[in-house]
């Protein structure tokens, strides 16, 4: 099992972003082994209030101190909050990816695609079979 | 081609560090996150692998006026024990690396140069030295450990070595660290105080480790182990340029804004001509410093503009962990390159604000 912190109420994807439902919206985020991978988080782009986001396509930039790395939407849906506190402390995706480091909340647009996600154990398998 | 391990390879595997390729050695990139490790260097101190570095030896009685024509520091008048920071450059006067010099004795010295040109160096300067120059590579068989921040010697007093500490700025002696001996140079390539220490291979894990042993000494998480991203980020706080980025084969010293390390006196290196002839003749571009204005992170590459076109390109940027801001070097035109030009640097399609500042980005060096 990866010792990478992974909430098992939270849906994966091969890009190292998760996504989590929460009443009548998603939120979605990088998993641990994502920031992990990335180091000190310092920039992020992320879409406004309003658009929208298609599931497996490119939808922001996540910075680090070394390295650009695209940012991929697990789910489909309209950008209904955008995590303020990233502008001015990036390293909170560092520090807590999962909670206080979410990066959007949107507004499913099919909650079938929740089918085509991993979820922990299977993602836990998934860093593993990189790892090796 | 396999990459080649320094000897301080399995100790970087114990302390956890992230490997990356560099310069076709296995190095750490980082060991805990680079931010701690640039503030533990800037605040306390940090340790260095950088044995990947080579060092290029001359002993004879033509050493001395061999390597007085091929770089562009002067090396008839550094005394023994002294260091110099130069350039060797090409006949167009381009930059084949940047090194530092040291004048070992009447007929011995040695050149530290970047690892990423070991093999070039050594072929440019085997064309140039005769066989009394006595030059032999010693990259493999030599470390080299860089102990660097304000507290370096409190590490080296835990050591019970108080020497280092009587050492002046740019020069070295030779010191008995924890009963081997080593070269110990007050040199370093952060911009804050600190030493280089360059040792046989077969000692180096013994002092790295002794080293950190010593720091865990100190106050607030002591000295800690450093990799090459904070080496990067540091430097860039310090506007010391990087080979392959600052400075090429094409790049002469004078664009690069390193006058001050290129001397002028008659007899001359080779390249002298060409650097003078293309100084008169009027630069293209010319490095300069800058910070964005606007977030974002500048990188390698991207465009600057200015009134509607491209000005010159970014050949270093990161974010500043000291100033918590996005800083830079990049060459621009000469006529843009003032202190306080606003310019915009292009980040994936859009200008994002910014202005030429003055260098070092960072002093933090009482000496």
């Amino acid at each position: 099992m990866s010792e990478h912190e992974l909430p098992e109420e939270c849906f994966y994807t091969r890009e190292d972003e998760w996504v989590r439902h929460d009443g009548d919206r998603a939120y979605l985020g990088i998993t641990d082994y994502a920031q992990n991978q990335l180091g000190d988080i310092v920039f992020l782009e992320l879409p406004e209030v309003g658009a929208t986001i298609a599931q497996g396509e490119v939808f922001g930039v996540i910075e680090s101190v070394k390295a650009v790395s695209d940012l991929y939407a697990p789910i489909s849906g309209e950008i209904l909050e955008v995590n303020a506190d990233l502008a001015e402390t990036p390293e909170v995706v560092n520090e807590s990816c999962y909670s206080d480091g979410w990066l959007l909340a949107i507004k499913v647009s099919d909650t079938g695609e929740f089918d085509t996600l991993m979820n922990a154990p299977d993602y836990a398998q998934y860093i593993q079979e990189r790892q090796d | 081609m396999a990459l080649k391990h320094t000897p301080l390879y399995p100790l970087h595997q114990t302390l956890g560090a992230r490997i990356v390729d560099f310069a076709g050695f296995e190095m750490p990139v980082q060991y805990s996150s680079i931010k701690l490790e640039h503030a533990a260097v800037r605040d306390r101190a940090g340790i260095f692998d950088v044995s990947h570095m080579g060092q290029i030896h001359f002993h004879g009685p033509a050493a001395i006026e061999t390597v007085e024509r091929l770089v562009t520091c002067p090396v008839a008048s550094l005394k023994a024990g002294g260091v110099r920071y130069g350039m060797l450059c090409n006949e167009r006067g381009g930059v084949v690396d940047d090194v530092t010099v040291y004048r070992v004795s009447e007929d011995a010295l040695f050149l530290c140069v970047n690892a990423a040109n070991i093999e070039k160096d050594l072929s440019w300067i085997q064309q140039h030295a005769p066989p009394e120059a006595g030059v032999s590579d010693r990259s493999a068989e030599t470390a080299l450990i860089a102990l660097q921040g304000p507290l370096s010697c409190e590490v080296f007093d835990q050591l019970g070595s108080t020497q280092p500490s009587q050492l002046g700025r740019f020069s070295f002696a030779p010191m008995l660290l924890s009963g081997v001996e080593t070269l110990v140079s007050r040199t370093g390539y952060t911009g804050s105080d600190g030493f280089e220490i360059y040792l046989g291979a077969g000692d180096a894990q013994r002092i790295f480790q002794g080293l950190l042993t010593a720091g865990e000494q100190l106050a607030d998480g002591g000295a800690v182990p450093c990799g090459l991203g904070a080496r990067d980020t540091l430097r860039l706080e310090a506007a010391l340029p990087l080979y392959g980025h600052e400075l090429d084969d094409d790049t002469s010293p004078l664009e690069a804004g390193l006058e001050r390390f290129v001397k002028t006196e008659a007899g001359g290196f080779i390249g002298a001509e060409a650097i003078k002839t293309r100084a008169l003749r009027g630069h293209l571009h010319q490095l300069v410093g800058f910070e964005l204005t606007d977030r974002g992170v500048a990188r390698d590459g991207y465009a600057i503009h200015k009134g509607g076109e491209v000005i010159g390109r970014v050949t270093s940027g990161s974010p500043s962990p000291t100033l918590g801001k996005s800083i830079g070097l990049g060459y621009v035109d000469p006529a843009h390159a003032a202190v306080g030009t606003p310019i915009s640097v292009e980040i994936r399609g859009r200008a994002t604000a910014a202005v030429i500042t003055k260098t070092p980005f960072v002093s933090a060096r009482k000496r």
